[in-house]
């Protein structure tokens, strides 16, 4: 259901400044959205001031340095600090992004940061993930055969192996999925970009042999029309893959099928 | 021994959801999906404006000339000119996914010149169909 405006509980109220720390000269202003569990007041704009000569160039780093030197209770996800986990995907400047791989100097002004949109907040940046999970567990992400198992492996040719590129790089950060309003209005029924191009991914497996299956499965005016190519996915994937290129590659062999 | 439900305690129903229109920076290509939309609900009523008028014209002059007052007036002819440039706002990003549908124009920065085809390539159909008008008249 389309609800543009956020419920009684969402709505954000204006946080605490804290104290600048350090001596630099050189500060920029963080503003982080915060919500605690377990206390029970709205969501908050918190503003902080990092000391840019104490601090690497990431926005991560930031937020670690932020943690570490004035609020040790501000949460967020990281793991790799290198873009291949997808852990700390939030949305920064108003566009979903890795925290680890966002400059700040990219950022004009202050640095505004929110859990990626439209999801039930665990605590501050860290959103549930587990109906995005879920999804993805339905379209079945792995090789599926029919015919015996070859004695070795699967084989595949160079240029089927092509045909994966800009598909299997994703690192499931869900920055497309939160980043597309289809996704925001159906979220519930709409499998979204992510999913969706998981999905592609192994209809094009030449080695996959249950492409009918998947294929049944997609066909759904929800979990696949629902993509109306708004390209939020496009332009948010940190990886630089084309989300909504695969949804629409999927169309195509739903209508290919027909034919 | 408790058995603990997870978020029984009624935590996730108390979770607040994460802004999402409110704080999402406007991209081309999203501003023209929600104008596709609206363009599209403003020509259902463009349509009943040119049904009224061919009513009209085929009841009786005088029902004719009462229409024609009203779509000659200030008010009128705005509106006129807004249903101009819906219809080819809306025809032009009915191409765009067309062009979309076939698989083509994904890529950066092809994606953007589509968005802003369909921006551009309305206003200029509309003003030159009303300069036209403006000429032959």
């Amino acid at each position: 259901m389309v609800q543009l405006s956020l419920p009684a509980n969402s709505r954000v109220a204006t946080g605490k400044t804290w104290p600048k720390h350090g001596d630099s000269k050189t500060q920029t202003e963080f503003k982080i959205y915060r919500w605690n569990p377990d206390d029970t007041q709205n969501p908050r704009i918190d503003t902080y001031f990092v000391d840019r000569g104490d601090c690497g160039p990431m926005v991560l780093d930031a937020l670690i340095w932020i943690k570490s030197k004035i609020d040790p209770a501000l949460t967020f996800r990281r793991s790799c600090r290198e873009g291949i986990c997808g852990s700390c995907a939030m949305n920064i400047d108003g566009t979903n992004t890795l925290a680890c791989t966002k400059y700040m100097d990219d950022i004009k002004g202050a640095v505004k940061i929110y859990p990626l949109p439209h999801l039930p907040v665990v605590k501050d940046l860290v959103p549930d993930l587990t109906g995005f999970y879920v999804q993805h567990a339905s379209i079945e992400p792995w090789l599926q055969t029919t015919t015996p198992p070859p004695e070795k492996e699967w084989l595949q040719t160079p240029q089927d192996r092509e045909k994966l590129d800009g598909l299997y790089e994703c690192i499931l950060c869900a920055c497309c999925s939160t980043s597309c309003p289809s996704y925001w209005w159906n979220g519930d029924r709409y499998l979204g970009p992510a999913v969706l191009l998981q999905a592609y991914r192994w209809l094009i497996d030449s080695r996959d042999e249950a492409a009918g299956e998947r294929l049944d499965n997609v066909e759904d005016p929800f979990r696949l029309y629902r993509c109306h190519t708004i390209m939020n996915c496009a332009k948010a994937c940190p990886k630089g893959l084309n989300p909504a290129k695969a949804i629409a590659e999927i169309k195509n062999l739903l209508i290919e099928r027909q034919i | 021994m408790t058995h603990v439900e997870p978020g029984g305690s009624g935590l996730e129903n108390r979770r607040p959801m994460s802004p999402h229109l409110q704080i999402y920076r406007p991209t081309l290509t999203m501003i023209m999906s929600i104008s596709h939309r609206i363009t599209g609900i403003a020509l259902y009523f463009g349509t009943l404006l040119l049904a009224w008028l061919l009513i009209a014209a085929s009841a009786s002059p005088a029902a004719y000339t009462a229409a024609a007052a009203c779509v000659n007036s200030i008010p009128g002819k705005l509106i006129l000119f807004g249903f101009t440039w819906a219809l080819f706002h809306h025809l032009l990003g009915g191409i765009r996914h067309i062009i979309w549908d076939t698989g083509h124009g994904f890529a950066y920065p092809q994606r953007e010149w589509l968005a802003q085809a369909t921006l551009i390539g309305g206003i200029v159909l509309t003003v030159g169909v009303w300069g036209i008008a403006y000429l032959v008249s």
